[in-house]
Parts: structure tokens; sequence; C-alpha cells
């Protein structure tokens, strides 16, 4: 007895000491890494350092182009605020941002006909001629969208006309722009039936488009038809929406949409790069609600919502790049601190994420703002009352996500208890019937009546400890 | 010292039971809901031959022990009784076994059961009378002292209270259970067990046992010396000091007789001759038949429990009570016939539905015996709260996987109060509640392919849990409303 206590003492001992000895090496680590990056200025004010030279590349593999795996998007330009140039493009910051973003290893600019009204391609074109022409690549696309652009004549124009707006006499990557929208008619009356894919295919072999390849969006017939002819066209890279959403659960956002697990893993087979597009989900995956947050916060204390998104999109091997909008300073700067270099997502942390999206998708929370326009409810129910408890218990993390979640039992007591406490039972959102008299009064667009239906869905799941 | 021991197990049986009663949330029942099931009627009417064998031999060596620990009503008797002691002393005396009273009214309770007279068996069964005291008038006062707690738990960011409903589920019953504590409060309080030892026939049928009891108080003559303290105290009224003898039919083994004789004359001990075997009662366990009579009393209006109701929000009306052809009796009852057999109307179904579906019946052929109801609530898929709580067998005990499948009624229509004729508005919330899928909307025209949509009940696989009645829009009366059936089936 006496000697198995002796012995739990010395394994105890043993144990501290090689925590110890760990926390030691981990704070070492974090001391070395954290000098890079981080300083408290004499003023006693926190700041992190955007590094430069130390930007993740990747390579094209039929040109052997190093590309930035953060490339720049060029559709959110900012605009001047006010004034009389109101709403026209800010050329002066587009420099600045330009100018950052190369200083800090970032060489490849997306943009199209259509971006910023218009605009975005002689903004670009304007900033990037202030630099040597093989600093940096471009990326833009024939944007015929409009039938009437669909001719031969037309799309041409259309492609010199990017030319001059760019100021260049080559382009580094040109792309059939949003195939899938509107099916394979579309890319007959676009692309093939006019003979535009082929005489870009010449382009391509005369060196006026370095690369040539596609971006998806919609119909996945169109993605495969185009991969199918691979032998024929030998894409240089196809880009495609990518984020840690669409990876497995494209269609719950959009029935429209293909997982990213799918086209990345066609892509992958025949050894084509993917550019990523949307790796934030329309900005949808900078912020989530409270608890959400809060996990990937314990995780990674410092680093922002958006880089976790970032980090999930630059991970697969076969990216070529990741691009972002960045309108304002402080996310280039972001994510330039997220490329520089990048840190794949370990297995964890990528699990975290898929947890991350499916909780998401579970409880998308209401816009409501509680403007009461929808009320009063002829039958009586509390409209903004419930999506209020709702809002709240979502961003409380009072929404367990199954039966085996640890706070299961916690969290459905409050929202349970809490449902009834905020809402008279007679106006819960089971008595809604639907008669829809109040969803055109909601200037937020609300279905009010599927929302009630959905919200009763999820209570009586929570009364009957149904899994969710 | 034995004294002392009788009043523990008295204080714990009467705080569960008293608790079981209470609880609405029906945490204790796991733990308590035993005490229920030990009560003799309830163990009759659901022949748990292990708790009437055990209750027999309890009776056939101790006495009537039954009477002062088990049965809440003896023990809530006592109390008062006690304090009636503590007002007056010795203000007993013995009287004579009123026998005649006592078997007359056993033998009509016996007969009751047999032919089914459930309100006298209601009425007459000790621990009923008892759990529709609590239910009536402690449960809503322990509601109240729930709802102030509610009310600062809410205020302190905490879900350890929830707010309960407080209703009058019955106004006769509540009436009813005011009398009864009053007679029974001023009985004990001057005369002490003067109901169970004239009236109660479970006292009656085990003070018949109790005569044959092995263990009894016994009066050593040589010591007594005729100071009557003893009888003077007794509660029963059972001890003759005259002749030295104790009336064993009555008396409750409350041991305080011996507690009270200073000349340690009385002790609990063993028969001193063995007579001749005593010849098991027989206990007459026949069901009781099906009653029908069905004579109305007007149906009370419930009282109004809706809050207060703000600018923004539509007043919305309170439902009123169909009246059923055949009442809805919960899952687990097999049948009408059945659940009117077994069912005492204890009362402990009511306080565990925590849906606000059972309440005590008003119709006076089934006076008090639950029965359901869907304004203010409806019969939950998850919930099997009364089949596990009764204890007479009642209501079976059941599964959730059973509830869903078991037939107790089914959804009738009403054409002239649906929303979607009468409001012209869309409504498909009986369909889209109805945990059976047995409701499909359909067009109220074949040829208008715009006409609005209504409900059409697949009675096949209704079970009649009342969810489209609850959460019908048309008010006071639901378009759709169940209907009970006689025998309850397996779909």
């Amino acid at each position: 007895m006496k000697k198995d206590k002796l012995q739990h003492n010395i394994d105890r001992r043993k144990f501290l000491q090689t925590i110890g000895a760990g926390a030691i090496v981990s704070t070492a680590l974090m001391g070395c890494k954290e000098r890079k990056r981080v300083k408290i200025t004499p003023e006693g004010i926190y700041k992190e350092d955007v590094p430069s030279g130390q930007m993740t590349y990747r390579r094209t593999p039929t040109s052997g182009d190093s590309v930035s795996l953060l490339g720049y998007g060029c559709m959110r330009w900012p605009t001047y605020p006010d004034g009389e140039k109101k709403g026209e493009l800010d050329q002066e910051t587009i420099n600045s941002l330009v100018d950052y973003a190369l200083e800090h290893g970032i060489n490849y600019f997306d943009t199209s006909p259509a971006y910023c009204k218009g605009e975005s391609e002689r903004a670009t074109g304007i900033a990037l001629k202030r630099h040597p022409r093989n600093q940096y690549y471009i990326a833009t696309k024939l944007s015929n969208f409009s039938p009437d652009t669909w001719s031969r004549e037309a799309s041409l124009a259309m492609y010199h006309k990017s030319f001059r707006e760019l100021q260049v006499d080559y382009i580094d990557y040109l792309l059939l722009h949003g195939v899938g929208m509107g099916g394979m008619q579309a890319l007959h009356g676009r692309y093939l039936d006019n003979g535009v894919l082929d005489f870009l295919l010449q382009e391509r072999q005369a060196g006026r488009i370095r690369h040539l390849g596609f971006s998806y969006h919609g119909d996945v017939e169109v993605f495969d038809y185009l991969l199918s002819h691979h032998d024929r066209y030998k894409w240089d890279f196809v880009q495609i929406q990518l984020n840690y959403v669409d990876w497995l659960h494209a269609k719950e956002v959009n029935t429209r949409n293909t997982n990213a697990e799918y086209l990345y893993g066609e892509l992958q087979k025949r050894g084509i790069p993917a550019v990523i597009m949307e790796p934030l989900l329309g900005g949808r995956l900078a912020s989530h609600t409270q608890h959400l947050m809060a996990r990937l916060k314990e995780n990674r204390p410092t680093a922002s919502i958006a880089s976790w998104a970032f980090r999930f999109a630059g991970t697969p091997e076969g990216v070529l790049t990741v691009l972002s909008g960045m309108t304002y300073m402080e996310h280039l700067q972001d994510n330039i601190r997220t490329f520089s270099p990048l840190e794949p997502c370990s297995n964890e942390e990528l699990e975290l994420l898929e947890k991350t999206a499916q909780d998401m998708l579970r409880y998308p929370s209401i816009s409501c703002t509680g403007c009461q326009y929808c009320m009063p409810c002829p039958y009586g129910i509390d409209i903004p009352g419930i999506f209020r408890h709702y809002n709240k218990c979502i961003n409380e993390g009072n929404v367990p996500s199954g039966l085996q979640d640890e706070n299961y039992e916690k969290a459905r007591r409050a929202f349970l208890v809490g449902y009834d406490r905020s809402v008279p039972r007679l106006r819960q959102a089971n008595h809604c019937i639907g008669c829809n008299q109040c969803s055109h009064h909601c200037p937020q667009g609300i279905n009010i009546p599927q929302q009630m239906q959905r919200i009763d869905r999820f209570v009586e799941d929570l009364k009957q400890g149904r899994e969710i | 010292m034995l004294r002392k021991i009788r009043i523990f197990f008295a204080t714990l049986f009467l705080v569960g039971i008293t608790i079981l009663f209470l609880d609405f949330t029906g945490v204790t029942h796991a733990w308590l809901g035993w005490m229920a099931k030990v009560q003799l009627l309830p163990a009759i009417l659901s022949m748990n031959v292990a708790v009437i064998t055990f209750l027999l031999l309890l009776t056939l060596i101790f006495g009537r022990l039954y009477c002062s620990i088990i049965c809440p009503l003896g023990i809530f008797q006592d109390i008062w009784a006690w304090s009636g002691r503590k007002v007056k002393k010795n203000r007993y005396k013995y009287s004579p076994a009123k026998n005649y009273l006592r078997y007359t009214l056993l033998a009509l309770f016996i007969i009751a059961m047999i032919a089914g007279i459930g309100q006298v068996i209601a009425l007459l069964a000790p621990y009923s009378t008892y759990g529709r005291m609590v239910n009536n008038l402690f449960s809503p006062l322990y509601n109240v002292i729930n709802n102030v707690l509610a009310y600062g738990a809410e205020r302190a960011e905490s879900y350890a209270f929830y707010t309960t409903d407080v209703w009058i589920k019955s106004i006769f019953s509540l009436l009813l259970s005011v009398a009864t504590f009053a007679i029974l409060a001023v009985l004990a309080w001057r005369n002490g067990r003067t109901y169970c030892n004239t009236i109660c026939p479970v006292g009656s049928l085990l003070g018949f046992v109790a005569r044959f009891s092995l263990l009894r108080p016994t009066i050593n003559t040589d010591k007594c010396n005729g100071c009557r303290r003893c009888e003077r105290n007794c509660k029963a009224s059972c001890i003759d000091i005259d002749s030295h003898t104790i009336d064993y039919s009555r008396c409750v083994a409350c041991m305080d007789c011996i507690d009270n004789c200073r000349q340690g004359a009385i002790t609990y001990k063993m028969r001193r001759h063995k007579n001749r075997v005593v010849e098991d009662v027989k206990t007459d366990t026949q069901r009781r038949d099906f009653l029908t009579v069905s004579a109305l009393i007007a149906t009370t209006p419930l009282v109004n429990a809706q809050g207060k109701v703000d600018g923004g929000l539509a007043i919305i009306e309170e439902k009123k009570i169909p009246t059923r052809t055949t009442r809805i009796v919960p899952p687990g009852a097999m049948s009408i016939r059945n659940y009117e057999q077994h069912c005492i109307a204890c009362q402990l179904c009511v306080s565990a539905c925590p849906n606000g579906v059972l309440r005590p019946s008003q119709q006076l052929a089934t006076l008090l015996q639950p029965e359901a109801s869907y304004e203010r609530g409806y019969c939950r898929p998850e919930c099997v709260k009364c089949s596990q709580v009764c204890p007479t067998g009642a209501i079976k005990p059941i599964t959730t996987e059973d509830k869903s499948a078991i037939q107790v009624g089914h959804a009738v229509w009403i054409k002239e109060n649906c929303v979607t004729l009468t409001d012209g508005v869309a409504c498909d919330n009986c369909a889209r509640h109805c945990p059976s899928a047995a409701i499909q909307m359909i067009s109220s025209d074949s040829n208008n392919p715009q006409a609005p949509l209504i409900p059409a009940i697949d009675t096949e696989r209704c079970i009649g849990c009342g969810a489209c009645e609850n959460l019908c829009p048309a008010r006071p009366f639901s378009a759709i409303y169940v209907e009970g059936h006689l025998n309850h089936r397996t779909i």
C-alpha cells in the first residue's frame, strides 16, 4: 500500500516535469514566432507586423509561374463614399492597396470586364501599370453574359477591350466567366457554337493568353462537360467556389451548387490547379455566432475568424491561389498575415471547421430587426418575440447540436424554459398556421411562416429528444 | 421507542406521497412512485399480488400498522389529532365499536367495487381522498411558490425553475376537497380516528384481519393501576380499561398507549395462545362492471390563465371544451371499461400530466375520474407520465413507442369552424402537427384548383392525441376535435 502510494507520487512528479518541460518548449516556440510578428511599442500599443517576403507561392504546372497563394480579387475596389465623385472608384486608394499588395508578395490580380460596373479593369490596369509588367499576373475573363454579347464579334470586342483597359499586350490568365450559369445552352451560345473558345485556344497558341481556364458556378453538367474535353482544351487552371461550407454542404446553401470536394477532386484527377473564389462564402465566414466564434477563438485566440476560412481554402495542395476581394487595408493586412506563410489546417482543425459548417447551417440566425411591421399577427403569434428568443439562444450557444452534445441537456432546458418565458405558449411558433399575411410587410424579406415552421420543428425535436 | 419508529416511518410516507402529488416536473416519480403502488386499494385494483400479500402479512403480524404509517390520510388525521391533544389533554374515551356501520359500509364498498360504481369508490378510498386534497388544495399553493421562484430565476438568468400553470381543473373536485379537508380535520381534532374506524373501507377490512395479529399491545393487569391515561389518549378509542381489553380491529398500532403508561403495564408483544390459523380473508378483486349513466353536470368554464396582452398582439380567445360523445381517457387505459373498473380517482396522473390535458371528470357517472381534453395542451408523443404513475392499473405502463400506435380516439372536422373557409386564409396547422400523419390537405373544390385546401382525416391512422384540436386556430371551438373511443386500439 505504502509502496503504491510512493510510486504514485513519483509518477505524478515525473508527469509534472514532463508537462513543465513541454510548457517551456512551447513558450519558447511561441516566443520565437511572436518576436517576428508582434511587438509592444514604447507607447504601450500592441502592434502586429505585416510580414513581407514570407508569402506562400504555388506553381502553375503548365508554365511554372510562381503565384502568390493569396490573390487579389478586384471586384470590390473602394469607391468614394460621398462628395461629387460619390460611387466612383477611388483610384488613389486602389493604387496604394495595389502597391501594398505587391510589396508584400501578392502577384495575382483577378478582374473582369463586368466588375465594379465595368470600371474594375481600367482601375486595376492604372494601378498595375505603375509597376514592372513581370512582377504580377493579370487574370481577366470573357464575361459575355448578356445574350447581346453572345455573337462572335461582340465577344471578341469584349476580349480586345480588356487589353486596352488593362493596358497590356498579353493576359496571364484568361477565364470563360461563370460557365454553368444557364446550363449547357448558355455554354453553347457563349463559347462553343460561335467559335469563341476555338479563337481563345488560338490566342493561347499565339501567346497573347498565357493560361486559359474557366470559372464555374451552377450546373455541374457544364463543369463535367468541359473537363471531359480536357484533352482538347488543355485547361491551365479552373476557378471554383471552395470554402469549408461548400466543401461538403454546397447544396444546403444553394441547391444549384455542387460540393467543392467533388469539383476539386475532379481537377486533381487531371492535374489542373484550382483558383479559389468565395473562400468566405460572401462574407458569411468572416463572422459567426458567439459560441461558434468562441470555439474558433479558443483554438487560436489572436487569429481572425476570416483567417480560418482562408487557411482552409489554401490548405489543399492543388490550390493555386485564393482570391479575396479586399476593399480595406485592414483586410489586406490580415490576409497577408494569414498567407505569410500559410500554416495549413491540421486534421483536427479541418474537423473543427466541418463541425462549424454543420452548426452554422443547422442554425442560421434570423435577420429580424424587431421592427414589428408584421404585427399584429391575426392569429396572435408573437413573431418578433419568437425570432428574438431563437436568435438569442443561437448567439449564446444554447442550441444543442445533437443528442451527443455534452451540454445537450443544459441547452435544451435553457431553450425550452426560456421559450415559455419569452413567448406565451399560445403565441409560440406552433400556432402559426402559415396564412402568410405577414411576409410582405417584412423589410428584411424573411419568409416568416417558413421560419416559424423551422423553429417549430426544432422545438419539437428538442421536446421529443429526437436527433436534431 | 416504538412510537418514535412509527412516527419516523409515518413522516417518511406522508412527505413522500405528498411530494409525489405535488411534483409537476416528474422528477420524483421514479423514486417515490412505489409509495402510491403499496397503497392497498390501488394494489387490489391492479391485482398486485405481491403488495396485497405483503400488506396482509404486515397486518397479520403487526396489526393495523398500515393505517399508521402507510396510509397518507391516516397520518394526515394523526397530525390533527395530535394538535387536538396539545390543546386539550386526555380528551378521548373508550367507545364501543360501531360494527354495524363499519361492516355495512365495507359491504357497500365491496358491492360498489363489484358493480363498478366508481363514484362510491372514489369518495371512500382513503388514498384517493388524500390525493385529491393535495391536488386541489396544496398543489396550487406549491405551484404559486414555484412560480415566484421561477420569477426570481428568470431575473437571475437561471433556468433552475420554470413557470407552471395554476388552474382549477374541476370546481366540483375542489369543493369536495375543501369539504373533506374540513370534516376530517374537525373529526380528527375532536375524536381521533373516527373516520378510519367507522367509514374507511380499508380500515374496516384491515381491522378484520388485525383481530388475528401476532403482535399486539397487551395490558398487564398486574401492573395496571386503572389510571385510564391510555384509554383517554387512545385516538382509536379502542382501549377499555374497565375490562382491560383492547379492540384490535380498531387499534392502529400507534404505540401511544405504551408510551403513555407510567406503570409500564402495556407492552407490544406476541399473543399468548395461538388461536386457529387465520384463514385468508377473501379479498374480492373482481373487476367492476361498466356503468353507463350519462347525466350531465353543466361544464364549468375554465378560469382564464392567459397573461397580459400587449398592444401589438391580437387577443386570443379562450378555447371551450367540446361536448364529446365518448370521453377520452389516456393511452394505456386499454378501454373505457378497464379504466372505469380500475380508476379510484386519486388524481396522481392529473398531478403528473405536464400538458394540462388530464382533469377530473365532472360527470356524475364518472365522477372525479380523470379524463383528457385538449384546450390547454395535447397528449404529447414523448410523454407517458400518467401511465408510469398510475398505481391501480387503470392506465397500464406504456412506452412512447407503444403510445405512437395506440388509438384513443379519432379527429372529427367541423367544416363550419375551419379558418380556411371562414377566414379565407391558408392553414394547414392540423396536418403539419399530426404526429401520425393522419391528416392531409385536400382541395375543397375539385373543379377549382385555386380553392382553399381543407383537412382530410384518415381515422384509421389517427391516434387521438389532440395536436390538431389544440393547435387549431379556430376559437372558441376548434374546427377539428377528438372523439374518444370505447376500446383503445393498437394501429
